[in-house]
């Protein structure tokens, strides 16, 4: 069977192999090797060495502010979706009515697209804001919450799923063993309940830490890095200094480079940690 | 002994429990209060929005059915939903059927070229979009791919990494000797393949679908990268950034009614496939 089958390999393979060296590798390879050029189209790529990636750090435009205000909302996406959403999967887990309706509207959000979303969470907060006189991008502090608040309301229903299967796999017994032996609520939760639903707190940590690091629909809609690209991520710093200024490209695509390496280094790291919790199990 | 107990809970509600009740209604309207403001604002004149952006439309302020007549008919709408539709559709159709196959494929035949592909699909699943954005556009440019069925093609090689990967996962775990029999009857690999081992891939192929359709509909950069603003190939939501992004008159009721016509489409999906969206949202989280 393997040997027949191995004289199809064209047949099986080559319309997805054509579309993904076209629209992946070759891509790919040659953006690694424009990280290291000076161009404007891709036929007139100069080689210039590493002094693209010692742009992306220094000078306007950098990289710098971007990276910090992705950290900065990085971790408070992570903390605040997790919690919200271990908090509510808690709650749809202990026989309430309605169980069924409520997940199906919290995990609506996730299935909007990133632009539409930014345009109506912007739409709303113009609103609001406007009764105090002020805009979304007239200070990054508003972009920033504005941008946290939105995430959160796209994230919650996801991870709560999420983390209700994951609870729901955790044995009745041990939790009324616990109550046998006297154990409060609290510490039930604490000492039984979180222990046994590590894994999924890990794959929902991981997923928030992606997907907010990465985000750029939602950044380019709600306030587009405004003002002054105070509140641009990084994803949204690459495509500007792609397309905002000529002869930034290299510059650009050194930074796309950077982070690729940081997304892959998470991806590692996550790979890691679940190995671990596999041989732990 | 546990029956009972939990018959007993579903009698009684405890007020513990009717107070979580009422605090979840309150979080409901707050998660469907951005769509319910957008909603309410998409049937007013376009003068009174910014007015009042809080109440409901009265008789002064109605407009009707205006801004969606608007929204639909002078902004080129109407056939971005067409070009969604069809992008959607076509790509994802490709997706399935070549994706699955390669899988299969790369799955069964034990040598170091399919292992050394199936490393490289899966490696392609944590590489960002922005990393291959430039070259990518350059190259489909040049090969004349920035039409919607090549914009159909493109989509075929960057959902080929999750895909590949969740079929080839569900390959494994599939007998060998479903397969050796289908063998011995004379079937050829290709027909052994769409008579055996296709129908049994049924639950992967929802997942896979309901993942990729939702990507494809929803994602912005490619089609505005390839397409571009200026072609009459725009998808939804490279007019709403066009539109509603652009900076200087805008009409802020067909705005309203643009955003919601966006999202019915999803909202009609997910409702009506409910079930299968949430398994496959989270078996795609889970693996990926």
């Amino acid at each position: 069977m393997q040997k027949t089958l191995k004289r199809y390999f064209l047949v099986f393979t080559l319309p997805t192999l054509v579309a993904f060296a076209l629209a992946f590798i070759i891509p790919f390879i040659m953006g690694v090797y424009m990280s290291f050029c000076e161009f404007t189209t891709v036929d007139n790529a100069k080689f210039v060495g590493v002094s693209n990636y010692v742009k992306a750090f220094v000078g306007s435009n950098s990289f710098v502010s971007a990276l910090g205000f992705t950290v900065k909302f990085v971790i408070v996406a992570i903390l605040s979706i997790n919690i919200l959403a271990f908090a509510l999967a808690l709650v749809l887990t202990k026989k309430i009515r309605g169980t069924n309706i409520f997940r199906t509207i919290f995990f609506m959000p996730n299935l909007i697209g990133g632009i539409v979303l930014g345009y109506t969470w912007q739409q709303m907060l113009n609103a609001i804001l406007l009764k105090y006189q002020t805009t979304l991008v007239s200070n990054s502090t508003y972009g920033y919450w504005g941008l946290v608040l939105l995430m959160n309301w796209q994230m919650i229903g996801y991870m709560m799923i999420i983390y209700i299967a994951g609870l729901q796999n955790v044995p009745t017994d041990l939790i009324e063993a616990a109550k046998i032996d006297g154990a409060t609520s609290w510490q039930t939760l604490i000492n039984v309940t979180i222990p046994m639903v590590m894994p999924s707190i890990t794959i929902c940590t991981f997923l928030t830490l992606s997907n907010s690091f990465k985000l750029y629909d939602q950044n380019l809609a709600l306030t587009a890095g405004a003002p002054m690209h105070r509140t641009e991520m990084m994803a949204l710093n690459i495509v500007n200094t792609f397309y905002g200024k000529t002869g930034f490209q290299g510059v650009g695509q050194a930074k796309a480079v950077i982070f690729f390496i940081i997304v892959a280094a998470i991806g590692a790291i996550q790979l890691v940690f679940t190995r671990n919790k596999e041989v732990d199990q | 002994m546990a029956k009972g107990s939990n018959t007993q809970i579903k009698e009684k509600q405890t007020v513990g429990q009717n107070i979580a009740f009422v605090i979840l209604c309150l979080l409901v309207v707050a998660f469907l209060y951005p769509i319910i403001f957008i909603l309410i604002n998409s049937f007013k004149g376009k003068f009174y929005i910014s007015k009042n952006p809080f109440a409901l439309p009265n008789s002064e302020t109605f407009a009707g059915v205006t801004n969606y007549v608007t929204g639909l008919t002078k902004n080129g709408f109407l056939s971005a939903i067409f070009w969604s539709f069809f992008i959607t559709i076509i790509s994802v159709a490709l997706i399935l059927l070549f994706t699955s196959m390669t899988a299969y494929y790369i799955t069964r035949v034990k040598s170091k070229l399919a292992s050394g592909l199936y490393y490289l699909f899966t490696f392609s699943m944590v590489v960002p979009f922005q990393m291959v954005m430039f070259t990518m556009t350059s190259l489909a440019d040049k090969l004349h791919l920035n039409t919607p069925i090549g914009m159909c093609f493109l989509y075929l090689g960057f959902g080929a990494g999750l895909a590949v990967f969740m079929f080839s996962g569900f390959v494994k775990s599939i007998p060998l000797e479903i397969e050796e029999a289908s063998f011995m009857d004379g079937c050829n690999p290709l027909q052994n393949y769409f008579q055996v081992v296709f129908p049994i891939l049924k639950p992967t192929t929802i997942t896979v679908a309901i993942l990729q359709a939702m990507w494809v509909w929803n994602d912005y950069l490619l089609p505005y990268l390839v397409i571009g603003l200026s072609t009459k190939y725009k998808t939804i939501p490279v007019v709403v950034q066009l539109l509603v992004g652009s900076n200087g008159n805008k009409d802020m009721g067909a705005m309203m009614a643009m955003l919601v016509l966006a999202i019915i489409p999803i909202v009609i999906f997910y409702l009506a496939c409910q079930k299968y969206i949430i398994e496959g949202v989270v078996a795609g989280a889970v693996k990926g």
